[in-house]
């Protein structure tokens, strides 16, 4: 009874099935992009290796992870233009109140970064044989450049919506005074830096954990031996860079957006000395925690290098702050597996290096990372948005005010089939990129003929 | 720079009517080309040549759409709200189109065999529900948002009229870029798309005429109508033009196989302008001009300076990726 009571009213709700949809499209969109970033930047180094040394090796490995790219890139295009009209379709208030700010900001993106990694992908994938050997690496170069870009111009809304400065309102619409300050607002640097080694990391891990796929499965080529090793020592140096700057990041927010930080380490009441809890069960009711595995002193070290600083509590800001658990939580499984990763690349480098082999159990591992760097991003990007909540625009706009109009059975079926379309895609792309590891492990050694895109299937 | 809010309102519906226009030219032609893939299982050669025509420059075009709603969405913010609420479900129906056609591209060409096919008809089906529904969308965006029942039937003759009108632009990529027997039949394609591309304007035009009765008095006021009048004459001798040069393609040595897409450019840019003439300076027909909805002058002049310099530099590298992959479509070595 009580159920049925509460889902009817969680369906019939457009702000929640807005808020849902939102967060299921923005979800899926980042798998993408958050592989590509870095990936880009990954082949452009590949290519120019066998540029420098005509090491055909070089050219394999570019060659097998440029089909990955292409797809990958493709999703994230899709998702991006499904992305570009919800701000419009289901929250109407948010471009009426900030639009003034958000509009030249996305503005900037389309023109500085989709078209240039739009245009410059034809010619990178497709155009090896058209044109010289030096323009299809630039092409290459481009699409790197455009798709930093587009992280950058995003990136610098979003913080700008946690973090807003450079305008004024007017009339209940925000103007903006100073651009710089709109795009360089406080907490932007260290979002852009976390984003991007995230990216680095996504990227690394999934290079390293198909390569080891592809040894297990007997792979007996130098190839992803190459790619194994590349994406290990990325990983390894990006790990403890990512652990730093997060905890740059996270003393930022504690600054700018106290009542987020409060939620991410489960502080209830103002405290001097607070612990740092490995774990606990955030309960909103009672407002306390059951179930702590505290570390005394340790949060207070941590934000104000001070075993016995301020922590402010959540009772502070009381009915102004966010869900407490999905924030809490959401925080344990990204730093839990930034430890992770920061054990996996160390000790697999140490091993790669020291053995020159890799030993089953440490593929086994590699391979078990392989999506680990998509998780952490997500929780991340939860730990950010819900953290922000109630406000959409801290203290400017709410996200209640924000939402859209439109009658919520329109925003369930759109919700419906957006989330059909996704699970699908999601299997297919798991799927496909399984197959082509599977496909590769089979290719000869320094096969030299061309690996044609239409007759591709009827190949193999 | 200076200039005033009224200014540069005027501006930036020149430049969202830019993108849509380059829009509906650029993506028309490869959703068009999706249309026409033939899907039965032995056309298999002919779908890889029809795709690899088209396989460099989807996501560029497609890049023209974002721009154009994102112009919407800077320059006019209270419009783009009121137009994306309104159309919701169109909107989204056209967005599931346009993400099984973009990634069905890239999987066919890494599914197992088996897979390939069904990937295929999911790209065609996935180009013709957008133009389906963008065509239906410009039919209610015509007809103001009423939803009675003679605006439905306008709106689906709409979606009929520009998934047709895709086609035709399609297959005369194709005519461009393909040769021997599929080229003869991109040929027939075109021929046929264009007649029923003929009755679709000539019809859209007359209902429009019909139902805005201040679009009739400003087509035919004189003195003006003396020069306005030439845009859809222009438009009717090209389609008139093209059916005959169709007739007579290929002709030896593969001479004006460009032609037929110029025209039919030509036929696009004609029918856009005469929409724009019908409802400027409305951005919403019959509900907001372009004044009340702009923004503030600060947000635009902001990115008027970037739009100001990189958009030729978009317009250059453009031109470039199209210069790269010129001539007849070959075999797409993927790297
Ligand atoms: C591979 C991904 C990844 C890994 C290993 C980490 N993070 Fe992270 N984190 C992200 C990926 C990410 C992210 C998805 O990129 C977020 C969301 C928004 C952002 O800018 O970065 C984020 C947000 C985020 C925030 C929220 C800031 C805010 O929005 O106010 C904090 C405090 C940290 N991170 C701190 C850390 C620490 C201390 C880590 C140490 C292990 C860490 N992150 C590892
Ligand atoms: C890419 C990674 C991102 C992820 C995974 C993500 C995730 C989320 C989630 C889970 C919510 C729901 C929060 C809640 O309702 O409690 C949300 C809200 C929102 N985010 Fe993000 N976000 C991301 C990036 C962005 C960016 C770059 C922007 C803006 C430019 C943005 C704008 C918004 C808006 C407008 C909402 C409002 C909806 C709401 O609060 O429910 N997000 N996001
Ligand atoms: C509300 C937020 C967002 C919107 C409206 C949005 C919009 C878009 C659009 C329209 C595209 C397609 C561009 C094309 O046609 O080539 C796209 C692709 C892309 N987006 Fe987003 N995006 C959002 C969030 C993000 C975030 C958070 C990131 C990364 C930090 C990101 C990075 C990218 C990248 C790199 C691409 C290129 C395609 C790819 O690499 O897969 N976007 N986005």
């Amino acid at each position: 009874m009580l159920e049925t009571l509460l889902f009817s009213n969680l369906l019939s709700d457009t702000l929640m099935l807005s808020r849902i949809q939102f967060a299921a499209n923005i979800s899926f969109h980042i798998l993408f992009p958050t592989i590509t970033i870095a990936l880009c930047w990954i082949l452009l180094y590949f290519k120019v290796r066998f540029d420098l040394s005509g090491n055909p090796v070089w050219m394999r490995a570019y060659r097998f992870w440029v089909k990955v790219f292409a797809l990958t890139f493709a999703l994230g295009v899709v998702s991006g233009i499904t992305m570009s009209f919800q701000f419009g379709t289901n929250w109407p208030g948010y471009m009426e109140t900030v639009g003034n700010i958000a509009g030249p900001l996305l503005g900037y993106e389309v023109l500085t970064a989709f078209f240039l990694e739009a245009t410059f992908l034809g010619i990178m994938l497709f155009g090896i044989k058209r044109v010289p050997n030096r323009v299809h690496t630039f092409a290459a170069l481009m699409v790197a450049i455009g798709t930093s870009l587009s992280a950058f111009w995003i990136l610098s809304l979003n913080s700008w919506m946690q973090t807003p400065t450079g305008f004024e309102m007017r009339d209940g619409v925000a103007y903006p005074t100073d651009w710089w300050a709109i795009v360089f607002n406080p907490s932007f640097p260290y979002r852009l830096a976390h984003m991007l080694i995230a990216s680095g990391l996504t990227a690394s891990f999934l290079m390293a954990g198909i390569s080891a796929y592809r040894i297990l499965k007997g792979d007996p080529k130098q190839a992803p031996r190459v790619a194994l090793r590349t994406g290990l020592a990325i990983a390894a140096v990006l790990t403890p860079l990512q652990v730093f700057v997060g905890d740059l990041h996270g003393l930022n927010t504690f600054e700018h957006q106290p009542q987020k930080v409060a939620a991410m380490e489960g502080v209830w009441e103002t405290e001097n000395g607070a612990p740092l809890l490995l774990f606990a069960l955030p309960d909103e009711a009672q407002r306390r925690n059951h179930l702590e595995i505290p570390v005394p002193k340790l949060a207070s070290l941590i934000l104000t290098h001070n075993p016995d600083g301020e922590i402010r509590g959540l009772n502070e800001f009381e009915g102004n702050h966010p869900p407490v658990a999905p924030v809490f939580f959401a925080f344990r499984v990204m730093v839990g597996i930034g430890l992770l990763m920061l054990a996996c690349a160390w000790v697999g480098s140490w091993h790669l290096w020291r053995n020159r082999v890799s030993s089953p159990w440490m593929l086994k591992t590699v391979v078990a990372m392989t999506f680990s760097g998509w998780i952490a991003t997500l929780a991340g990007w939860y730990v950010s948005e819900v953290g922000r909540q109630p406000w959409l625009v801290t203290g400017v706009l709410t996200t209640a005010d924000a939402v859209t109009p439109v009658a919520p059975a329109n925003v369930g079926l759109s919700l419906l089939m957006y989330l059909a379309l996704y699970a699908f895609l999601l299997l297919a792309y798991l799927h496909t990129i399984r197959l082509m590891a599977r496909k590769a492990v089979q290719v000869e050694e320094f096969e030299t003929a061309e690996i044609v895109h239409f007759t591709e299937g009827a190949k193999a | 720079m200076n200039l005033d809010a009224d200014v540069l309102a005027t501006v930036f519906v020149g430049l969202m009517g830019l993108a849509i226009l380059v829009y509906a030219i650029l993506d028309g032609y490869d959703l068009g080309v999706g249309i026409l893939l033939p899907v039965r299982a032995d056309q298999e050669a002919d779908r890889d040549t029809m795709i690899a025509s088209i396989g460099p420059f989807w996501d560029a075009n497609e890049t023209w759409l974002v721009l154009a709603v994102g112009i919407l969405l800077i320059a006019f913010p209270s419009a783009h709200s009121l137009i994306l609420t309104q159309l919701y479900l169109p909107v989204a129906v056209m967005l599931a189109g346009l993400i099984l056609r973009g990634v069905a591209f890239d999987f066919r060409a890494k599914a197992a065999l088996d897979h390939k096919l069904a990937w295929d008809r999911t790209f065609k089906a996935g180009s013709l529900i957008t133009t389906l529904s963008q065509g239906y969308m410009l039919g209610i965006y015509v007809t103001g948002f009423q939803w009675n029942w003679a605006n439905q039937l306008f709106a689906l003759i709409a979606a009929l009229g520009v998934s047709v009108a895709y086609s035709y632009i399609g297959a005369t990529w194709l005519v461009l870029k393909t040769e021997a027997d599929l080229q003869r039949r991109a040929v027939q394609w075109a021929r046929s798309a264009g007649r029923i591309t003929f009755l679709g304007v000539v019809s859209v035009c007359l209902t429009n005429l019909w139902v805005n009765p201040h679009v009739f008095d400003r087509w035919l006021q004189m003195p003006l109508a003396m020069f306005v009048l030439l845009i859809p004459m222009l438009c009717f001798l090209a389609l008139l033009g093209n059916d005959m040069l169709l007739k007579r393609l290929p002709k030896a040595g593969d001479r004006h196989c460009g032609v037929p897409f110029a025209l039919v450019i030509l036929v696009f840019v004609c029918c856009f302008s005469g929409l724009a003439f019908s409802f400027f300076p409305e951005v919403v027909p019959g509900q907001m001009t372009i004044w009340e909805a702009a923004s503030a002058a600060e947000s635009l002049q902001f990115i008027l300076i970037g739009a100001l310099v990189v958009i030729p530099a978009i317009l250059l590298y453009t031109a470039f990726s199209y210069w790269v992959f010129r001539g007849k479509t070959t075999e797409l070595h993927y790297h």
